[in-house]
């Protein structure tokens, strides 16, 4: 520990010393968005550089699937950029715990981030923050306008005008009146179950009261999004059992099916295939008049290696990420993730304007069981996967599904026992 | 005695050609072999560091009703996977080899080309391919069945409970029948015509040529398919993964001991590996087969009546 200390005092005083000879600091920055890699070095890398000169940025990004383990092994050879990207939660904690991430509660550009969207990346008790949050993905409902119009449909805002709409697809019959299969088992948990639940539950209270404990998965307003899921097998197409996640992309794309369960990640995707209008809704309320709930799920954060010699130019980097100036590069450019700053943004794309409106006038949360609850064993995001698919396919009760889910969770969640 | 050494030396040659074998083996098969073992022995405490705990770890896979439910789960799927393979592949295999093998036929160099090429095919492509064909959206399947009225018959099999996992095993021996009708088929080709000639000089022609003497003359070949298709079956995986993904749904109900152990050592999505409980999967997947094998080297084949040509 004092041999690192002496070390890292060494570096500083090195460190200083370059600093005073006014050269240029390269920031490389670890990450496994390499889909965006012509967005940083066109458009994010010069507006930084052209704002904070003496700073150079480096983006070098890893393929994502070999992120995780390609990083951590870079951290323990000491060989990591100065910038990393963290995955949200429990994967970059772990950094953190490990004294590879550096502290960032002082920063700043903190202080533009609300608490939802810095909780993927602080501690249990929320007292430490060791990433800057830096996109999330809205959860909804994304619908082929130009079947609505034909239809005579309007959005619905509330579950039962929400059935009427998906009636009237039906009664109609030239549209399969939703897009979703079982065969994969995520979208009915992630676009099914946490996306219309946070309405029943009432965002972040439910959802904390499940971490706390004071909540169960068996109250009914965790079982009552399941009983909506139970409903939706009516509405999917011929054969949902074995339709997968690009079966049903396909089938919206190509104007078959009026209803696409979804988020915002798919906007620039559906943009290029979709030759048709589209809108969307965020998941309908209760009863008129309620206050809506949307799930804003953080999915992207930067922090700072905690070896890296350029610690001020990275603190000055992280704040830049909190700036409006950022946050509308960043959102225009990939449309669908959405800046976390509370900074003003101005997006060109009108269905990401859609989604990102709804932080207006709904209340934002996170997928349910991301944060602490799925530590252990069994999984219950795993789990939450294959019962949700179940409940929508018909092979278990909403009941049985909360109460395996439950039974699970305590084996091992002590506030839960 | 010093004469007899110095006539017989050591002979130095058998361990230079052995060499080479055994040290790759014992580096990328009994090492890790042995590794496995061990590390099922072992836990990770809290801080990250490893304890030995015994035979804990199996009594949590066998003991825990979660771990064990799902155990027994995958175990029961595996074990349907293999009576299916017995059932189906390898008598068709053997039918195919026996028609194969009868000199008249035409073109016989060509079928068994056309039977073999997808043994040779990857799982990845063949998983592919048959989740499209039997795609209820785009499949040529239910296109096909309605052309020939049988468009009620059709369901999405992939994504049922009660047809998912057979519809699966049925795949893989399309891909593998391929494989004992080759072993089956150079079996019937290496029976003397010396012997085939004296059946039909006893008036032993056609079918009943086979099932009483080509038959006979090839069980030893059947015994060694079935310890093959025995050994492949409890380790598969990739057909799993590839048309149903790590979760082997709906409802795991097509989850076989290798999906289940990839689940557990790799973990997925948010569950974190367990390399521990992993390595325990996997020593008891080793101990299925290996007691398999024995029952088949020791119950099965010192049985079997070989014939010396």
């Amino acid at each position: 520990m004092t041999a690192r200390k002496t070390t890292l005092t060494a570096a500083a005083f090195l460190l200083s010393g370059t600093a005073l000879m006014a050269q240029d600091v390269t920031l490389t920055i670890e990450s496994w968005r390499n889909d965006d890699i012509s967005i940083w070095r066109n458009q994010i890398i010069p507006a930084f550089e052209a704002a904070h000169p003496g700073i150079k940025l480096d983006f070098q990004p890893t393929a994502p699937a070999q992120y995780n383990s390609a990083l951590n092994s870079k951290l323990d050879a000491g060989t990591a950029g100065d910038i990393v990207t963290c995955r949200a939660f429990d994967a970059s904690l772990a950094l953190f715990q490990k004294g590879q991430l550096a502290d960032l509660t002082d920063l700043d550009g903190m202080a533009n981030y609300s608490d939802v969207a810095k909780s993927a990346w602080s501690t249990d008790d929320g007292s430490q923050q060791f990433c800057v949050p830096m996109a999330s993905v809205i959860h909804g409902f994304i619908y082929n306008a130009d079947a609505f119009n034909e239809l005579g449909l309007e959005e619905p805002t509330t579950v039962d005008e929400f059935f009427a709409v998906l009636d009237a697809i039906a009664a109609d019959g030239s549209y399969i009146p939703m897009a979703m299969g079982v065969n994969d088992q995520w979208e009915a948990a992630t676009m099914g179950y946490a996306n219309i639940g946070p309405n029943y539950w009432m965002g972040e209270q439910g959802r904390n009261a499940l971490i706390a404990g004071d909540a169960k998965l068996t109250d009914a307003e965790f079982v009552a999004p399941f009983e909506q899921l139970a409903r939706w097998s009516d509405y999917l197409g011929r054969g949902f059992e074995s339709q997968s996640y690009p079966d049903s992309q396909n089938l919206f794309t190509l104007g078959r099916a009026a209803i696409y369960p979804s988020g915002s990640w798919e906007i620039a995707g559906f943009r290029s295939l979709a030759d048709f209008e589209m809108g969307a809704f965020p998941p309908p309320v209760q009863n008129a008049g309620d206050t809506c709930y949307i799930s804003d799920h953080t999915d992207m954060g930067m922090g700072l290696n905690a070896a890296s010699p350029n610690a001020e130019a990275g603190r000055t980097f992280l704040n830049w990420l909190g700036s409006s100036e950022f946050a509308t590069l960043f959102a225009n450019a990939v449309p669908g993730f959405f800046p976390l700053s509370n900074a003003e943004v101005t997006l060109d794309d009108s269905l990401a304007q859609e989604f990102i409106s709804w932080r207006g006038d709904c209340e934002s949360s996170i997928r349910p069981f991301h944060q602490i609850l799925s530590r252990g064993t069994p999984n219950l995001s795993n789990e939450s996967w294959g019962t949700s698919a179940n409940v929508i396919r018909g092979g278990q009760t909403p009941a049985d599904a909360a109460a395996q889910m439950q039974a699970g969770l305590a084996s091992w969640y002590a506030p839960q026992q | 005695m010093s004469d007899r050494a110095r006539k017989r030396p050591f002979r130095w040659h058998i361990v230079v050609f052995l060499a080479p074998a055994v040290l790759i083996y014992t580096a990328i098969m009994i090492i890790p072999l042995f590794g496995t073992l061990n590390l099922s022995l072992f836990t990770r405490a809290e801080d990250g560091s490893r304890i030995f705990v015994g035979l804990q770890n199996f009594q949590t896979l066998f003991g825990d009703r979660r771990w064990s439910d799902a155990f027994w789960n995958a175990t029961g799927n595996n074990l349907w996977f293999f009576i299916i393979h017995m059932l189906v592949q390898n008598p068709i295999g053997i039918a195919l080899a026996a028609i194969l093998s009868t000199p008249k036929l035409r073109f016989a160099a060509f079928y068994r080309t056309a039977i073999f090429i997808p043994a040779i095919l990857s799982f990845v492509i063949v998983g592919f391919v048959w989740k499209l064909i039997l795609s209820p959206l785009w499949g040529v399947a239910p296109t096909f069945m309605d052309a020939l009225g049988l468009g009620n018959w059709f369901a999405p099999w992939l994504g049922l409970e009660e047809s998912a996992l057979t519809t699966l095993a049925l795949i893989s021996v399309w891909q593998f029948v391929g494989i004992p009708m080759m072993l089956i088929y150079a079996a019937l080709l290496s029976i003397p015509d010396e012997v085939l000639e004296a059946a039909e000089m006893d008036g032993i022609t056609g079918a009943s040529q086979f099932w009483k003497i080509k038959l006979p003359l090839i069980l030893p070949t059947i015994g060694i398919i079935s310890i093959l298709t025995f050994v492949g079956n409890f380790n598969a995986f990739d057909l799993i993964y590839v048309t149903q993904g790590a979760l082997a749904g709906p409802n795991f109900t097509t989850d076989i001991l290798g999906s289940y152990l990839f689940r557990t050592f790799f973990g997925f999505q948010l569950q974190l590996g367990d390399p521990h409980m992993g390595a325990t999967v996997a020593t008891v997947m080793f101990a299925i087969i290996l007691v398999g094998v024995s029952i088949y080297l020791f119950g099965v084949q010192t049985r079997l009546r070989r014939y010396q040509f």
